[in-house]
Parts: C-alpha cells; structure tokens; sequence
C-alpha cells in the first residue's frame, strides 16, 4: 500500500477515536443507555454501517483480527468492503473465523460459534431507539428511558398478539438490560437475542446517522420482553441446512431456480464452511469434496499487508 | 374515610406574562365528589384543571393529593417520574378531543390494556379480558376490540377513552369539555354513562365544561370563574336555580330554552 500514509490509523483522526472512546466507555457503564455522539460523515452512505465503521475504527489496533459480516456472511458487499476499508487504513488482519477474530463488525446476526472473553462485537444500528415507532418525540422517548416508563414496549407486543395470536416480532426484538434499560438489539433475528445474555465478549452498538452508541459489558443480563402467557421463543426450522446438515443455527432461505425450489442454508457462512470442512454434509451438498471450491478453509486467516 | 378532603387547592394562580390565567383558586374536593367548573371561553377553567392535573406549573399557590396511603402530597413538589405516575394510575384525563387522550394507530385493546401493561401487567389473556370487560361497560361491542379509534365514530372515541382512563381503577378524573363536539342525542347516552360510571365506582371528577346542562347532570357542587377568578361557588342546584353573582345570572339566564 503506498497511500497508507494519506491516512491516519484507522481512518478517524485522533480526537474522534477519544471522543468515541468516551461514548463507548460511558455505554458500558451504564448497560443499554443511548450515549449520543458526534457522529462524523464516513466514506460511505448512512444505513452502510457508519456507525458500526466509526466504533470500529475507534477500538482497533495494529494486533487486532478483524472479521466483518453481514447478515451472518463474510463475503456480501458491505462485509467484504469494509474488511477491506479497514485492511487499507488501518493495514491489520483480518480473517473469516469467528474465533480467532478479535473484533467482529456485525451487520444483522451475532456467529454461531459462542463468543469468547475479549472479543468484541461492532454491531451496525441503524435505528437505536426501540420505542420509535410507538413514539416519535425524541424528547419524550428519552424522558421514558429516563423513567423507565416502557408500558409502551408491552402495547406493541399486544399488538401482536390480538392481531396474530403469537409475537409476530421476528428482529429488532426489544430487550431490558440489566433490569434497567430497553433496548433494541439492533435487526439481529430474535434467534440471537439469547446469545447476547451473559456473553463473555464485550458487545458494542454504533448507530452513525441517529449519532448513539450503546453497549452490553461482559456477563450482562439480556432479557427478551414477553408475556407470561406468551413468553419468548426464537425461531426454529423443521429442517437441517441444506449444505451442512446443522441444526439449531439460523438459516436463510435460498431461491434455487425459476420453479420455486428452493433450500435452506446456513446464514453464518463461516461456521457452514468449517462444517462441511469436517466433513458434515446436508442433503443438498455436492459429493466431491469441497476443499477447492471453499475459499476459506478452517482458521483460513488473511495477514496483514 | 371521608372526613378529609382528597385534593385541598390553595391559592392557586397561573399567569402567562402579563396575562391571568387563573387567580387565587382556593377550593377542596372530597372522595367521590364531581365538581363542575363553568364559565365563559378563555375564563380560565382549562388552565386551572390543566394546573390541577400537573400538565401545568403554576404560578404560585399549592395544591395537595391525599395519596391512597393516606397521606397528602404537595403536587408541584412530587418529582416528575411521581407525578406521572399517580396520572396513569391514580388519576384520569378525559381530553376534549379523544385523538388528545388516545394513541389511534394501536388497537382498542391495546389502548385500554396500556395503563395496565405501564403498571407491569404481563399476562396477555387478563389483559385482554380486562379491556374486554371494559369496553362492555362503556358499551362498545366486543368484536370491535381489535378496531383501531380511528375507524370509530366520534361518540365511541369519546367512551374508549373513558374506559382508557378508567381500567386501572382511578380515585380521581379531570375531564375537559367531555361531550364537546358529540350531537345531543350520543351526549345524552354519554353523559348517562359517565354518571353511571362515576356513582358504581364511587370517583370524584373535576369537570369543565361550558355547558350548564352537563354541569347540572354531572355535578354535586360546581364554580362559576370568570376572567380566571371563581366569581361563585356551591351545590350545583342551587347556584343554577337560585344565581347569586351577576354574571353568574346572566350566564343561566343565557341557555337557550327550546
């Protein structure tokens, strides 16, 4: 890289990554709570993960492996774009695996693999404020976080409920941290919700054009909002993934040909790979051995430039 | 238990600027109680109940709640998450206007369910039997429960609300104008409700209207104000019938008689 000088580590300068520091380090002392922050413009649109890119930028060092995914996959657009915008500014190594990650920007899913002590999770967000749609005042949202008026939370639920007979709620479902604080949990399916309840990694939120940052420190209580007599349930899937033959994952739904067929499939791509990397496959799977055509085979680990 | 007033209101005054809004009101309200507050438009009366409710500060004076421990509190020194919460729990607010007093894109349930769901209710099958019961009483059909207000007509907005204010079992409502803007007939089938409602359940009401025949329907005891000051006050029967302050003379002797 020969225009590596042109720009400051990380992109931000060095003011920015403080005062974002500061936001974050303000987010983790209080669980759940919107800190607002001078968001900057970025070298992408808002809803790009302007957000998740400016937390991001503010945690990394030259030592940290970054993993960037989007809704569960390493290789769409935006993930590939930003693992490379972060390779070229701040020149570190980035990888596909979740464990050997130090930093994972996430757009829309947390890694099936379970998240280990020091690691972080960049959550991009793209409204930071679960109470939006039942309240559009800004001011009067932050007076309920304030005093903990969130009766409103339940009325959408029952919403639900007396249209669809169940919680129709399938992401973005609302959450109390710490018994204080509700918050969204930013368009992760509801499947991940109780992922995020005592997660040894430090889970951090940046929402760029609505300027908040929220975080859940270490072993945090994550409750999902429910009914007693409709308590929370994740999704599940009445078949294995096509590809990889797991279950108890995420899948997502892929359309195969102009008939209709179709399969499901793993939306952490990752952790499908390492699976059919240790030999596990679904019905769908092709019977030659995979080991050309993945491009990432286990710990595959892209070094630093 | 009824040896002491609920609401003991002293001196109370709000001015906006130069301008008065309401002056030296001093009155008490008793459990159980409807008082009336009448008068002309821009006498004051919204501003003092709007006072009363805490959705106002006012200007000087006090005003105290006896809380259901028995013990009384100063209003405007309550901290504002305590004064929000006697006002969805304790307290109701039947606005003029319902689209003021309800949230019109969520369903009726959910809008009589959500004073409960404030207070931690969590059990989606009593709640919902709640509001079910409760828009019964307010005589709004059961399969209209999944209805949002805005498909309802103005007469049945206007019972929604009460029931709205109603669920969590109030000691105290402030309504403003409630059967302004309803033509005469829904008005009479309102008003008999609001009278059934508030003899069963034993509430006191602080009303304002500008309408002497709902005064005189609704209230045991009503005040005449005027250029925001109370020009007079008593039993409502006796104020109506037997008028002693000019104005208040020429305000009875104004109803159009049909």
């Amino acid at each position: 890289m020969t225009d590596i000088a042109t720009y400051n580590f990380a992109y931000l300068d060095e003011q920015t990554k403080r005062m974002i520091r500061r936001a974050i380090l303000k987010g983790i002392a209080i669980p759940g709570y919107q800190v607002p922050f001078a968001s900057r413009e970025m070298p992408m649109p808002y809803g790009w993960g302007t957000g998740g890119v400016q937390v991001t930028a503010s945690i990394i060092g030259p030592d940290d492996v970054l993993k960037v995914i989007d809704q569960g996959a390493d290789d769409t657009t935006n993930a590939v774009s930003i693992r490379a915008f972060f390779r070229k500014v701040a020149n570190v190594a980035v990888t596909t695996d979740t464990a050997s990650a130090t930093i994972i920007q996430t757009r829309h899913r947390i890694p099936e693999h379970p998240l280990a002590a020091g690691q972080v999770l960049v959550y991009q967000v793209p409204i930071p404020e679960p109470l939006r749609f039942l309240e559009p005042r800004e001011t009067e949202t932050r007076k309920m976080h304030a005093l903990e008026e969130y009766g409103l939370m339940h009325v959408k639920l029952y919403e639900d409920i007396a249209r669809h007979g169940r919680i129709a709620t399938t992401y973005a479902y609302p959450v109390k941290v710490e018994g204080r604080y509700v918050m969204d949990p930013s368009p992760t399916p509801k499947f991940d919700n109780p992922k995020m309840n005592h997660s040894p990694a430090l889970q951090l939120f940046g929402a760029g054009r609505e300027k908040r940052i929220y975080a859940l420190p270490p072993f945090t209580e994550v409750v999902s909002l429910d009914f007693e007599d409709h308590p929370f349930e994740v999704q599940t899937f009445d078949q294995p993934c096509a590809l990889c033959a797991a279950k108890n994952v995420y899948l997502d739904e892929v359309i195969l040909d102009d008939h209709g067929d179709h399969m499901f499939v793993c939306s952490d791509t990752d952790y499908c790979e390492k699976r059919r990397g240790d030999g596990h496959r679904g019905h769908l799977a092709p019977e030659t051995d995979l080991a050309p055509e993945t491009h990432s085979a286990p710990g595959n680990m892209e070094p630093a430039q | 238990m009824t040896d002491e007033p609920l609401l003991r209101v002293s001196a109370l005054s709000k001015s906006y600027g130069s301008r008065v809004g309401c002056d030296n009101v001093t009155f008490d309200l008793w459990p159980g109680e409807v008082l009336a507050v009448v008068g002309e438009s821009g006498s004051g009366k919204t501003t003092l109940l709007n006072c009363l409710s805490t959705r106002l500060l006012p200007s000087s004076g006090t005003a105290s709640y006896r809380m259901r421990d028995g013990h009384f509190r100063e209003l405007y020194r309550m901290s504002e998450a305590e004064r929000r919460f006697l006002m969805r729990t304790d307290w109701g607010f039947v606005h003029q206007n319902p689209a003021d007093g309800l949230r019109m894109t969520v369903s009726a349930g959910a809008n009589v369910g959500e004073r409960l769901m404030a207070v931690g209710d969590r059990h989606y099958g009593k709640i919902r039997a709640t509001a079910v019961d409760w828009l019964s009483r307010v005589e709004i059909e059961e399969d209209r429960i999944d209805d949002e207000p805005r498909a309802f007509s103005g007469g049945m907005r206007q019972r929604l609300q009460i029931a709205r204010n109603l669920v969590t079992g109030p000691r105290l409502v402030f309504m403003d104008e409630p059967t302004g803007g309803l033509d005469v007939s829904v008005q009479a089938r309102l008003l008999d409700l609001l009278r059934g409602l508030v003899t069963d359940l034993g509430l006191a009401a602080i009303v304002v209207t500008h309408d002497l025949a709902v005064a005189r329907l609704l209230s045991q005891r009503m005040m005449v104000m005027k250029d925001g000051r109370v020009v007079e006050s008593g039993l409502t029967d006796r104020v109506l019938d037997d008028p002693r302050a000019p104005y208040t003379q020429l305000l009875v002797s104004s109803i159009l008689q049909v």
